[in-house]
């Protein structure tokens, strides 16, 4: 398995034109993200440019879903805008989805919930086992990639891996997120929004969903026994998808 | 083998087959560039059914390439007579196939244009990046073995390149049928009989083919071949198809009543749509049964053509499996919530539905047609026209008739 320190990002100069756009289109959000503090708390100082991912951190993400209302999309959204997946295309299952929401439902009790699913980060990524060229890659801190550089579009990854968490882009793209780098022909998914997570910000989504109060999504540090997310998962019952496969998720449930 | 002079009607006939397959890989090549172009927005492949048409066909010829060496090992492996003046053809169709099919498989990538990135920077832990190197070493092995057989010098180091090709080949599929073997998650793919139930139908496949191109071989040169030795020949396919269906029903028992995989099987073997059709109709009835009638019927095997039908529904059959196989074991939703009923934006527990479009499938069959191609010029250059030396095949006692 190819546990690399490197970040696939291209550095682009885009990147703070978009968040202030993001920072005024979330309102009253771009404030209450500074203020409270309580989320930026957790995540470790940035990383510094040059810098490679330390070994010491495993990012993860715990999802509340008693939080999580169904028909609330805001985490999409947020994911969308930050990373710029807003091409239309002509058919749906041929769009790029890194998170979605699924609703499930109990078939004997019809208890119902609603999650956000996205890559698991798993610590044994089945996307990197299989991957003929080593283009889907494990950084030391858990997160998994797609170097867009050398993906060459054969899409085993999306066979392999068991959360459908993998999208290939079937078209031209323009209008990019310079940070975010996609392709034509290439296989994408979540990358947790390295390029924020690198400067100490949270992800997306993550970000959205506290803003709007929903409070559902926890990002931190897994190895850190002081954040708040690993206290959480040291607290509550929390239940990694598809557990069977062990594979080790960066992504947990609770309420599920 | 003795040189004849082409006569002016075998010169007209080889221009216009060259002809013909040139335009059927031009076309396959023209939507390969066609889909490059415009992403796989132009196929019928989705974020669901990624892998569609063009893996079917390149699948398809890279098992049957490995298949159709085994008529060379038969004869230089296992010194059985009747397959010795067989071997040059079997290795020319071997190196073919593989590159026929591994021609589909590149230009079916998102990013063909990056296929030297696929031999320079390989993962060895990915079954994908192992048959990176597989497959070059086959080529060579079976080049070297073409060597061995045509040059008398080299004629001594026969049945070592030949057994070492034979162990190659083994290998290799084993590496092609474990890409699906490896897949933990999916309920189609996590049987472990992959790997064997894929030699086996590399066998039968790929003598298929073989018989196919041999009795074309023998229609243009007005010959026919001795009937023991089709006699020998048939059965062994009969032998294969008998096999192959004998693995397919372990798989889907073991996968019933072991692995409780019903939910899947239900939908593979009845109520899936297309699958269940062409499992039975094109699978089981058109490419075993209709064949093994064919070929043990005592009168009927006897008549002129039945070998070469058997043949070639063996190869409808097999490409009916593999659809079954490869589409439908991804159409069917991969289950991440046990016991729940699950929806989504991204069609999570939804049947994924796929239709190929005319470009994958003029991809497909161009591929087909660059095999076609490389097979004309190759037997016409190479002369490789199985021949029996039926004096030494009735010393050696097996044409009784
Ligand atoms: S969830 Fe899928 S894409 Fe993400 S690391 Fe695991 S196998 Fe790879
Ligand atoms: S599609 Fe790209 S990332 Fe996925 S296995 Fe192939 S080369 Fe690797």
């Amino acid at each position: 398995m190819s546990e690399r320190n490197q970040t696939e990002q291209d550095s682009g100069n885009g990147g703070a034109s978009r968040r202030n756009f993001i920072g005024a289109v979330a309102a009253a959000g771009g404030l209450a993200a500074i203020a409270p503090g309580i989320h930026l708390v957790q995540v470790s100082q940035a990383r510094p440019a040059g810098e490679g991912a330390s070994k010491a951190v495993r990012w993860g993400m715990l999802i509340d879903t008693t939080k999580c209302a169904s028909g609330c999309n805001d985490c999409v959204k947020a994911c969308a805008t930050e990373n710029g997946i807003n091409e239309t295309v002509k058919d749906a299952r041929q769009g790029s989805q890194w998170i979605r929401k699924i609703d499930i439902k109990e078939v004997k009790t019809g208890t119902t919930h609603s999650l956000p699913m996205m890559c698991q980060h798993c610590a044994n990524p089945p996307c990197v086992d299989v991957c003929p060229t080593g283009a889907s890659m494990k950084r030391a801190d858990g997160i998994v990639l797609v170097d867009r550089h050398i993906c060459i579009g054969c899409r085993y990854c999306m066979l392999a891996c068991p959360y459908k968490a993998r999208s290939f882009v079937h078209q031209a793209l323009t209008e990019q997120n310079p940070e975010v780098p996609r392709g034509q022909g290439c296989v994408e998914s979540c990358t947790f929004c390295v390029h924020r997570i690198d400067k100490g910000q949270q992800p997306a989504c993550v970000e959205t969903c506290t803003q709007a109060g929903h409070n559902a999504m926890l990002f931190g540090d897994l190895n850190d026994p002081n954040s708040e997310i690993a206290r959480r998962v040291a607290q509550v019952t929390t239940t990694q998808v598809r557990a069977d496969l062990k594979l080790d998720l960066g992504v947990r449930y609770q309420g599920i | 083998m003795k040189i004849e002079q082409y006569t002016p009607a075998e010169e007209r006939l080889f221009y216009v087959l060259l002809a013909l397959g040139g335009l059927v890989s031009a076309i396959g090549l023209a939507a390969a560039y066609y889909m490059e172009h415009f992403g796989h927005a132009v196929t019928g492949m989705t974020n669901q059914v990624f892998w569609g048409l063009p893996h079917v066909f390149g699948i398809f010829l890279i098992v049957a390439a490995s298949g159709v060496l085994n008529v060379a090992s038969i004869g230089s492996v296992f010194g059985k007579k009747v397959y010795k003046p067989r071997a040059p053809l079997s290795g020319l169709l071997a190196i073919i196939m593989l590159a026929a099919g591994l021609a589909i498989i590149m230009l079916d990538l998102g990013r063909a244009d990056r296929v030297l990135i696929a031999a320079t920077h390989v993962n060895l832990t990915s079954v994908f990046g192992w048959n990176m190197i597989l497959y070059p070493v086959f080529f060579g092995l079976v080049g070297l073995y073409l060597w061995t057989l045509m040059d008398r010098r080299m004629n001594a180091y026969y049945k070592a390149a030949g057994f070492s090709a034979f162990i190659w080949r083994l290998v290799m599929t084993t590496g092609t049928g474990s890409i699906f073997g490896f897949v933990v998650a999916r309920q189609a793919y996590q049987s472990a009989i992959l790997a064997p139930m894929f030699i086996i139908m590399s066998f039968a496949w790929g003598l298929a083919v073989f018989l196919l191109v041999q009795r074309s071989m023998y229609s243009w040169n007005n010959m026919v071949l001795h009937p023991a030795v089709r006699q020998r020949l048939k059965n062994l396919l009969g032998t294969f198809i008998a096999a192959v269906l004998y693995f397919v029903i372990v798989y889907h028992l073991t996968n019933l009543y072991y692995a409780k995989q019903v939910a899947f099987e239900h939908f593979i073997l009845v109520s899936g749509g297309i699958y269940p059709v062409l499992f039975w109709g094109g699978y089981v009835l058109l490419g075993t049964l209709l064949p093994l009638f064919l070929l043990y019927h005592p009168a009927i095997w006897k008549k002129s053509g039945a070998v070469s039908v058997a043949a070639a529904l063996t190869i409808v059959g097999g490409l009916c499996q593999l659809y079954v196989f490869i589409i439908g074991g991804q159409a069917f939703p991969l289950e991440m919530f046990p016991g729940m009923e699950v929806t989504s934006s991204f069609f999570d527990g939804a049947i994924g539905t796929y239709v190929p479009s005319l470009p994958e499938i003029l991809l497909s069959v161009g591929g087909l047609g660059i095999g076609f191609t490389l097979t004309v010029v190759g037997v016409r250059v190479l002369r490789f026209l199985p021949q029996d030396d039926l004096a030494m095949l009735t010393d050696a006692g097996y044409l009784h008739d």
